[in-house]
């Protein structure tokens, strides 16, 4: 019997598979196909301070191997989250869950960041700086160093729960801005977020998504959170969560060969509901295939 | 709810670029007519979402028009195909409201939902009247499917040559019903909303990322909050929509 177990700064996940926020609403949905249970752990929706509509539609654009969203962050703002999909959630799933929370200004971060710190289902609290689909925020504060840094202790002077970073790839060094997190205070990176993209309607000769941009995500993008996960292990010392374009145990595999600790599982579970489901009876299987008995033997195997 | 495998059993086109495909399995998931399905396609990454047109049992109907990629594949497929189809998806028309004579409209590719609402409401003794718009008679379909349900049908094309001349409005003026079902283009809801004389439902379309309500790709702003098209839609109440 293979060892699936990961620590995940202090939490000990059965396994290391992980439903990125935004790609699984609160669970809700997908408790509806399976017993969410079975996973490590999930990144719930991105979470502002206030509630947020986000952008108009088409906000999703198909692409050879993956997808292009602007959804803009709609949630209905942490208060509501705290008070209705946390509570509704305890009814589905019972193990610590991710709080993946996003700002405008680094007082909402660690507003929203405080109320959450609260809540006992909440293990750990993933801060995104990388949203491409916001003006004023988001991606603004991941893409410098000084900023990212401000955000971090803001947040880490309001909460006792681990704090991971959630990093975008629309950066030129990678490295500098996870370094800039770790000496600020964080708990761990998780990386990466979206890759800023678009589409042209080749019939209108307009972009398809009407925020003209998005962020493109799915299988086309591992090779490049990849390689960003294995630029970002050799630089830090807190883990990683690693993300983008994760569709098989294989490619936890990789991951975590890169140097990841636990893996987020995004887009996949929007063509293929059960995605996570499957990879996860999948990763015994691949682990006797590769000689892994212990997974967390295996993070940053290929430095 | 339902992710099962389907298999084509025949697929044949019906009408300019327009084709009817029947697939076989387990249909289960499907509860409400008016809802969609999402077919995952070989070689591209998102789903495809297409409104059932016909189900029973074990075989689901789906008529639908060649637009992009994913339906132009769809066209090509001969027979035999086992497809990947969540079933099921979204709310689905409202058929308590239909009082003893609603009135359905379609337009276009709005057209194939009706179809099983029309069954359906002669199932609950309730016999409606059908409208179907169209360009011009060569994307007309299912009119004699239509008829031999035994129902009335008006058919209305923009360019005349096939039933009354103008749209599916030409087509509502003087009547007399009790409520209305329909789906089409936005600009066909724009004119039922001008001159509809009786409540009724919606169908929209919107680009979508999972069609089950997890990606918030295809939301809106009612005048009852802000709803997702995959779940808390595709079919929203003529009183809740913002124009």
């Amino acid at each position: 019997m293979v060892d699936t177990k990961v620590n995940l700064s202090g939490l000990t996940l059965d396994n290391p598979i992980i439903p990125a926020s935004g790609t699984f609403g609160f669970g809700k949905e997908f408790s509806k196909f399976y017993d969410i249970n079975i996973l490590g752990s999930f990144s719930f929706k991105g979470t502002t301070l206030n509630p947020r509509f986000g952008n108009p539609t088409p906000r999703i654009a198909e692409c050879d191997n993956g997808m292009i969203n602007s959804v803009g962050l709609q949630n209905p703002g942490v208060e509501h989250v705290i008070a209705h999909e946390l509570k509704e959630m305890k009814g589905y799933f019972n193990k610590p869950v991710i709080a993946n929370v996003s700002g405008f200004s680094i007082d909402e971060y660690a507003k929203t960041c405080e109320l959450l710190d609260k809540e006992e289902q909440v293990g750990i609290l993933e801060v995104n700086v990388s949203c491409p689909n916001v003006h004023n925020g988001g991606m603004s504060f991941g893409t410098d160093p000084k900023a990212v840094a401000e955000v971090t202790k803001a947040v880490k002077s309001v909460t006792k729960k681990p704090v991971f970073m959630k990093l975008s790839p629309n950066v030129t060094d990678i490295v500098s801005i996870a370094k800039s997190c770790e000496d600020a205070g964080a708990d761990g990176i998780s990386l990466i977020n979206t890759l800023l993209g678009m589409r042209i309607n080749l019939k209108t000769r307009k972009p398809i998504v009407a925020n003209k941009m998005g962020g493109y995500s799915g299988k086309g993008i591992f090779p490049v959170a990849l390689r960003m996960v294995y630029q970002v292990y050799q630089a830090v010392k807190i883990p990683i969560i690693g993300m983008g374009g994760v569709s098989t145990a294989e490619d936890v595999i990789e991951m975590m060969l890169a140097g990841a600790t636990a893996v987020e599982v995004g887009a996949a579970n929007l063509v293929d509901p059960y995605a996570c489901k499957k990879i996860i009876e999948d990763l015994p299987n691949v682990m006797e295939e590769y000689k892994i008995q212990k997974l967390s033997d295996i993070i940053g195997g290929a430095i | 709810m339902k992710d099962v495998n389907l298999t084509v059993k025949s697929n044949k086109k019906i009408a300019k670029d327009v084709y009817q495909m029947i697939l076989t399995g387990d249909t289960t998931g499907i509860t409400n007519c008016g809802q969609f399905v999402n077919i995952k396609i070989d070689g591209l990454y998102l789903r495809r979402p297409i409104s059932v047109c016909d189900y029973d049992g074990d075989t689901l109907t789906l008529v639908y028009k060649v637009v992009g990629k994913g339906t132009k594949v769809m066209s090509k497929y001969k027979g035999g195909e086992v497809l990947q189809v969540l079933t099921g998806l979204g709310n689905g028309y409202d058929l308590t409201r239909s009082g003893d004579y609603p009135l359905l409209i379609g337009g276009g590719v709005g057209v194939p939902p009706m179809y099983n609402l029309c069954k359906s409401l002669l199932k609950k003794g309730v016999t409606p009247t059908v409208i179907l718009g169209f360009n011009t008679a060569d994307e007309v379909f299912y009119e004699d499917e239509f008829k031999s349900l035994g129902v009335k049908v008006i058919v209305a094309t923009a360019d005349g040559s096939l039933g009354i001349k103008g749209f599916v409005t030409d087509g509502m003026v003087g009547l007399n019903y009790t409520y209305f079902y329909s789906c089409g283009p936005m600009p066909m809801f724009r004119a039922i909303e001008k001159v509809a004389t009786s409540d009724g439902e919606y169908s929209f379309e919107e680009r979508m990322g999972c069609g089950f309500g997890a990606c918030m790709g295809c939301s809106c702003k009612t005048l009852t909050g802000n709803k997702r098209i995959c779940v808390d839609g595709p079919v929203m109440k003529r009183g809740e929509i913002i124009w």
